[in-house]
């Protein structure tokens, strides 16, 4: 019974501290797919919980806070795609930039809100019936809405990318662009609005740890997890079911290390904290070495700009 | 086509970079303006690593220099924000003493070697250096005995505890955090010798969804008490969000999570700095080690939530609290062994400051590593 409560416990905070990466990580995979890598996803995080919380402070509502989120952060997803897709600029330089810059356009205007409490948050609505279930029920339905949101999306976005004719487009433009443009498909469309996509995911994530993970306003308050996004779509080999899994086992060992700690268990938790980085080498070395799996998992076109002279 | 893609992206840096010190900046704006007021004032210009209203470290600083201003009206301060140690330390503070400022005071422990290379160029600049450890002729290093405030939070959480499980939510531990965990665990100790503390380190100073989840692990332990030494209120709002009680730590937390926060532990520099810069304006002044503790005022706690806290419990902390200002008390008092089995001090005894210093033990009624 011990241990079943202590699993029951892990694997529900293991969910919530999932949430924000797997947001960020489902937004990226659809940049990556279309041939477009976002570094800025810190950055848009960032902004996209300063936004949210300062909207939600404000007007008193979390659908304001969230509309406000995804405004901004589509707008960053424009100027991003603006710049690498119709301008094509490095796409690593232009994410490091809106990186830094989000970070410090957030601290800014982020200054009068802190130590302020939201008025609102997402609080956890527990699903009727099914969260009764012994142990799954609490696991898995005892969250706020952002939670219950992620659980529809994730399957949603396998079924786009590997099941609609928008996903086969999608994969297209990221293998080979020259292709898809021979086809009719238009990549440059198909880019903008898969980069928008996915930074508005980024500034969700932000959203969900200042509205619902703790919720304030904090400088700096991501604390690199849109870099783990970033890390956790190459270990999931660009597929949203594999990001999920991933996703838990990354929010999971801070969880597991923390249980670990209370109960004077000596696994360091310093190693628990390094293990998912250790098995993203390991998965990227195994891929880059098998040129075959290479092709059929990397979209080909990533961080290259597609020009049409240069066909 | 290259070179069109390389202006874009140079010209997009400098829009980024400009922004950027544009946000970390405020540099010129919180330099209070009118010259003319302040010309025969004593000038103090103090230098703050990060923003000045972070409810934390940086915010109980600048309340420090606002008491001084307060106490003292013969002075006048001036202060910067956002300062990242090393050069842009370096400019600032140079910056600072060209204003007129004759006291500089450097609130973080990163600015040591700025402080150690100005100091010698300016020999008669009196410079304050928060946790510093290098004292020079114009140079004092000041800290607070945070044990004595920690120790009064400990023996309120020691009181309040019904489970006798209290959390501890801290960052790294270097002797600073460990002492002050001893101190509370002291606390905890004299009024209640069944409770214990179970210790988690996050290993990260700031990283709110990191904390609440040491804190939410606590929880799940059955601790019904909550403290941390962190930087963000994370722990707070998470025994808010279970209905247990918090200690903060830095400042008073108590608007994050007014139906837990029981108090907190704050730093008082005020009195540090009033003593100090009085000093130099009455000519006495010399480089030393200050350690301030409850007797100075400086090692304070929150005033207790009336709501949550008892009368019986509320006098006991005043009390104790006014024995602490008396130096009636000594918080690390023998006989104190270690949660491994080791004599720190025998009976009777007590741990000298130079011990104090490096501390490396955790008390026996705290369950954690180092």
């Amino acid at each position: 019974m011990e241990m079943v409560t202590l699993l029951t416990a892990t694997l529900h905070a293991a969910i919530i501290s999932a949430t924000p990466i797997l947001y960020a990580a489902l937004g990226e995979i659809f940049a990556e797919r279309s041939g477009v890598l976002n570094l800025g996803v810190e950055g848009i995080m960032l902004v996209g919980a300063a936004t949210g919380f300062y909207t939600a402070v404000n007007s008193q509502s979390l659908l304001l806070g969230i509309l406000a989120t995804v405004a901004v952060s589509l707008l960053f997803g424009l100027i991003f795609s603006f710049i690498t897709i119709t301008l094509r600029a490095s796409q690593v330089v232009t994410g490091l930039v809106l990186t830094i810059f989000g970070t410090g356009l957030s601290a800014f205007l982020g200054k009068s809100m802190i130590g302020q409490a939201s008025p609102v948050i997402f609080h956890k609505i527990p699903v009727p019936v099914l969260s009764k279930i012994p142990i799954l029920g609490h696991v898995l339905f005892n969250h706020d809405m952002l939670v219950y949101v992620l659980y529809l999306l994730v399957p949603l976005s396998w079924f786009v990318i590997y099941r609609t004719r928008e996903g086969l487009n999608l994969r297209a433009v990221g293998e080979n662009p020259a292709a898809a443009d021979a086809l009719g498909i238009n990549v440059f469309a198909v880019r903008y609005f898969y980069v928008c996509l996915g930074s508005m995911f980024a500034g969700l994530a932000g959203a969900y740890l200042s509205l619902a993970y703790a919720p304030s306003w904090l400088e700096n308050m991501s604390a690199g997890r849109g870099w783990i996004a970033i890390v956790l779509v190459i270990f999931a080999t660009w597929n949203p079911v594999r990001a999920a899994l991933g996703a838990l086992i990354f929010g999971g060992v801070d969880v597991l290390g923390f249980k670990f700690q209370a109960r004077g268990i000596g696994i360091s938790p310093y190693f628990m904290r390094m293990l998912p980085y250790l098995i993203t080498i390991i998965v990227l070395i195994i891929i880059t070495a098998r040129s075959q799996m290479a092709k059929n998992l990397m979209p080909k076109a990533l961080t290259i700009p597609y020009d049409r002279e240069e066909r | 086509m290259k070179t069109k893609r390389l202006f874009v992206v140079v010209a997009f840096l400098l829009i980024a970079i400009t922004l950027f010190t544009a946000g970390c900046g405020s540099k010129q704006t919180s330099v209070p303006g009118n010259q003319n007021q302040g010309k025969d004032k004593l000038k103090v210009g103090f230098v703050f690593i990060g923003p000045v209203t972070d409810g934390g470290w940086n915010t109980s600083h600048n309340n420090g220099r606002l008491y001084l201003e307060k106490q003292l009206p013969y002075v006048e301060t001036i202060f910067v924000q956002n300062v990242p140690a090393g050069s842009d330390s370096e400019r600032v503070m140079r910056q600072l003493i060209q204003q007129g400022a004759k006291v500089i005071v450097a609130t973080s422990f990163n600015y040591g070697d700025t402080v150690k290379k100005l100091a010698k160029e300016f020999p008669d600049i009196y410079f304050l250096h928060a946790t510093g450890l290098e004292v020079a002729p114009n140079v004092s290093t000041y800290d607070i005995r945070e044990y004595e405030g920690t120790y009064l939070t400990g023996m309120v959480a020691g009181k309040m505890t019904k489970t006798n499980i209290i959390g501890y939510v801290a960052a790294n531990p270097i002797p600073c955090v460990v002492r002050a965990i001893d101190g509370f665990a002291m606390g905890v100790k004299a009024v209640n010798p069944n409770a214990k503390v179970k210790l988690l380190w996050t290993s990260t100073w700031y990283d709110p969804a990191k904390e609440k989840e040491a804190a939410l692990s606590l929880a799940d332990e059955k601790a019904d008490v909550l403290a941390q030494y962190q930087d963000s209120p994370a722990v707070q709002q998470a025994a808010q969000e279970r209905g247990i009680y918090s200690i903060g730590y830095h400042a008073d937390m108590r608007h994050f999570a007014p139906q837990a926060n029981l108090t907190s532990f704050t730093w008082n520099w005020g009195p540090i700095y009033v003593q100090e810069v009085k000093a130099y304006h009455d000519g006495n002044w010399k480089g030393k080690a200050i350690w301030a503790s409850a007797k100075e005022g400086a090692s304070t706690i929150a005033p207790l939530n009336d709501k949550l806290v008892p009368a019986d419990v509320k006098k006991l902390i005043e009390e104790t609290k006014d024995k602490l200002s008396k130096g009636e008390l000594t918080v690390f008092k023998g006989p104190i062994k270690d949660n491994k089995g080791k004599t720190i001090v025998g009976e009777g005894q007590k741990i000298s400051d130079a011990e104090l210093v490096k501390c490396n033990w955790l008390l026996d009624n705290i369950e954690g590593k180092l």
